[in-house]
């Protein structure tokens, strides 16, 4: 590579001595942006013995080669260490934050430190400043959101604002940064990480102009991937019922969770169907800044107050996961009440995934008398909506321990009040699929511990043969197709466009030939890195359980098969660890 | 003769598509802001997006304001024609706009919409429009024109 075009320009910012540091970091022929600059750089600043909430500890926010210069390219990814489980961790989101980071002429920010007092980090391409904001600290998400507007005022529209709520100063484990209103950071627990530091919001203002890549064909190449995204309906499935679209097809396969997954189909799905939602509450869609997409479904939950016909209005993004943790985990199934729990959730600043299917274990415990409604404060039943909004608010503000320890997961609730075995967890609170051993072992033992990690959920849809070579060969070389997509950082769903092929285009004409030319072997060296560190900070996966719940389901394909399950676990952990020691 | 009108906002959701095609197409840049039309959101995304750009006044304040005759009078249908090589940077266009829609960038150089519609088809929901300049309707409310 030319040597300029290897360097990334990374802000440094050391939250205690106020000063930031402007690093040109050479790298990116062999790291590509995103989850592998953020691996890069928390291997350059992180430490990977020190506690998750050590003041040194940095947080990473990484954007790519291509973002900003192409439809999609719109998601910042985040590398910290998890406070969750220990482990090096990655979250994404979109919403503003990477044209904004793009546009203050940055690859990366690293925060580090801890500020002398709750403090907002304000960033832009000729500005740098920590404020003082001690009167933010327990404001929720939304107010928060609406007065930094007025206090680091500047670059309207152009601007990303970053926070936390509640859940973030209280060292919540899953605690998530709110991204822009409607996007998050959501898993893992970055929003402990942020209140560690003192630090209530980072806002970037997207204030510079850059130029045109020299590639004569960037317009038109453009032009093309435009036109593919926006006219071949081939983006259809996320903007028009967006991802709720799911729910049907989910009961149907058996493979929706219901009341802490004590059920994989009910009758009850209709009305909380992703048709339900967008006709009974959708209100209209919003994008990522640069993505022509609009894939964020916003609806409207219209609270009644008084009974002189008073209502207040909370508008509410959602998707298939959110509305699946705080829906038919929770045995929730009006949609309005799915938004309103939703609602609760993000002011507080918690991961609804992650509460949600904790509260879920939280029922079902009670119902087992494995604590009482002394601890819980309210009683907490499936389909009591206004018990779980409660709950909500007491988990954001760790109101007593028992909270603080659900707080922590509902596995580390469940190591001591019992329960274990019906901990829906797998690595982390489980996602909105119980379709079957592929996913229940892809999400326990892949990186992010996420859905997203690989299609294991759309496998089991399609594979009933028990073959556990070709799913490991499946799960191994889909991850290393993401980690490219989210090197660039592309929106996964994306995936679809940005075959190799159109990557190679991409980066040959933003001026990286070797780099297309050579993107697999990047992706690889990207994919190995980030597990180097979380194997680094103590995870094995050989180590990883699944709870015996997950074996006593029926999906469309049968019972779960337990032993195949677990010959599944045991060789896709054994494939991570050959990926680490083969380098 | 053409005006660009943002017609239908009601509909936008915030891509950013319009601005960062106007960037690349027009002014040759890669950028949100140095464009003909930028979006803002009118008080945090849940409150709507209003897009910034030329109302093409008749006569246009900014024209008047502008010493060397860089900016001066479309021949018709409101809006100002740009020549790049008459600007000194002297930045007295965009104050004299009343709705902020001339850009300033870092060097000083002005970018204002010019009315060639080369964003449009970048919208995903169909919110901007060439319309007729001698169409008799506001310049200045959105939904109105395509309602006429």
């Amino acid at each position: 590579m030319a040597s300029d075009n290897d360097l990334f320009r990374v802000l440094v910012y050391d939250l205690a001595a106020a000063k930031g540091d402007i690093v040109m970091l050479p790298g990116r022929g062999e790291m590509i942006g995103g989850s592998g600059l953020a691996a890069l750089l928390f291997a350059k600043y992180g430490e990977v013995a020190a506690d998750a909430l050590d003041p040194g500890q940095p947080i990473i926010f990484a954007i790519g080669p291509a973002t900003g210069y192409f439809p999609l390219m719109s998601k910042t990814v985040a590398g910290f260490k998890s406070p969750y489980n220990g482990f090096y961790a990655e979250s994404h989101a979109g919403g503003r934050s990477a044209l904004a980071l793009r546009f203050a002429g940055l690859d990366a920010l690293v925060v580090i430190g801890r500020a002398k007092r709750p403090s907002v980090l304000v960033v832009g391409s000729r500005r740098l400043e920590l404020l003082d904001t001690h009167y933010l600290w327990g404001a929720d998400v939304f107010t928060t959101g609406k007065l930094l507007r007025k206090i680091a005022a500047g670059s309207s529209g152009h601007r990303s604002i970053m926070r936390i709520g509640p859940a973030g100063e209280n060292g919540i484990g899953y605690a998530c940064v709110n991204v822009d209103t409607y996007r998050h950071f959501g898993r893992l627990g970055l929003g402990a990480v942020m209140g560690a530091k003192n630090l209530k919001a980072v806002v970037v203002q997207g204030d510079a102009d850059l130029p045109l890549p020299v590639d004569k064909g960037y317009a038109k190449l453009f032009k093309a991937i435009h036109e593919q995204v926006t006219s071949s309906g081939m983006m259809a499935k996320y903007h028009d019922l967006g991802t709720p679209a799911n729910v049907l097809p989910l009961n149907e396969l058996k493979s929706l969770p219901w009341r802490n997954m004590t059920a994989t189909s009910d009758p009850e799905a209709a009305k909380i169907s992703g048709e339900a939602f967008a006709d009974e509450l959708l209100m209209h869609n919003a994008a990522c800044s640069g993505c022509p997409v609009g894939c964020i479904h916003i609806g409207m939950v219209r609270e009644k107050f008084s009974d002189a016909h008073r209502f207040a209005i909370h508008q509410v993004a959602y998707d298939h996961e959110p509305n699946f943790a705080a829906g038919p985990m929770l045995g929730v199934t009006d949609p309005a009440e799915v938004l309103a729990i939703n609602d609760m959730a993000d002011r507080q600043g918690l991961d609804i995934i992650s509460a949600g299917v904790a509260l879920a274990w939280a029922v079902e415990a009670t119902t087992k008398g494995l604590f009482s409604e002394k601890d819980t404060e309210v009683r907490l039943a499936f389909g009591d909506a206004e018990a779980f909004k409660r709950a909500l608010w007491l988990l954001g503000h760790k109101a007593n321990d028992f909270y603080a320890l659900l707080g922590q997961g509902s596995m580390a609730a469940a190591k001591h009040y019992g329960g274990e075995e019906f901990a829906c967890v797998l690595g982390q609170e489980m996602a909105g699929y119980a379709t079957g051993e592929t996913y229940f072992v892809s999400q326990t033992v892949g990186f992010r511990h996420s859905h997203l990690d690989t299609g294991a959920y759309s496998y089991d849809q399609k594979h009933k043969e028990k073959d556990v070579a070709a799913v490991v060969k499946f799960l191994i070389d889909d991850e290393r197709e993401r980690v490219l997509l989210t090197s660039l950082v592309g929106c996964l769903f994306a995936r679809g466009v940005y075959k190799p092929d159109v990557i190679a285009e991409v980066l040959t004409s933003l001026g990286y030939p070797e780099l297309a030319a050579g993107q697999d072997a990047a992706a690889e060296k990207a994919r190995r890195a980030r597990w180097r560190l979380k194997l680094a900070t103590g995870y094995d996966p050989v180590l990883t359980r699944i709870p015996r719940r997950f074996a006593e389901i029926t999906t469309w394909k049968g019972p779960v098969d337990a032993a195949y399950m677990e010959a599944l676990r045991q060789a896709y952990a054994e494939a991570v660890l050959a990926l680490v020691k083969e380098e | 003769m053409k005006v660009h009108r943002a017609v239908r906002m009601e509909r936008c959701i915030g891509c950013h598509s319009c601005s960062l095609a106007c960037a690349r197409l027009v002014y040759k840049a890669v950028s949100w802001n140095k464009a003909g039309i930028r979006i803002r959101s009118t008080g945090g995304v849940s409150s709507g997006f209003q897009a910034i750009l030329c109302l093409a006044c008749d006569p246009a304040p900014c024209a008047a304001a502008c010493p060397t005759g860089a900016l001066t009078q479309r021949p018709s249908g409101g809006g100002v024609r740009l020549k790049k090589d008459l600007c000194i940077r002297c930045g007295k266009c965009a104050p004299a706009c009343p709705v902020d829609a001339i850009y300033l960038d870092a060097l000083g150089d002005p970018c204002v919409c010019l009315h060639c519609g080369q964003c449009i088809p970048y919208c995903p929901h169909d919110c901007l429009e060439l319309v007729d300049a001698d169409a008799p309707s506001a310049p200045c409310l959105e939904s109105c024109h395509g309602e006429r």
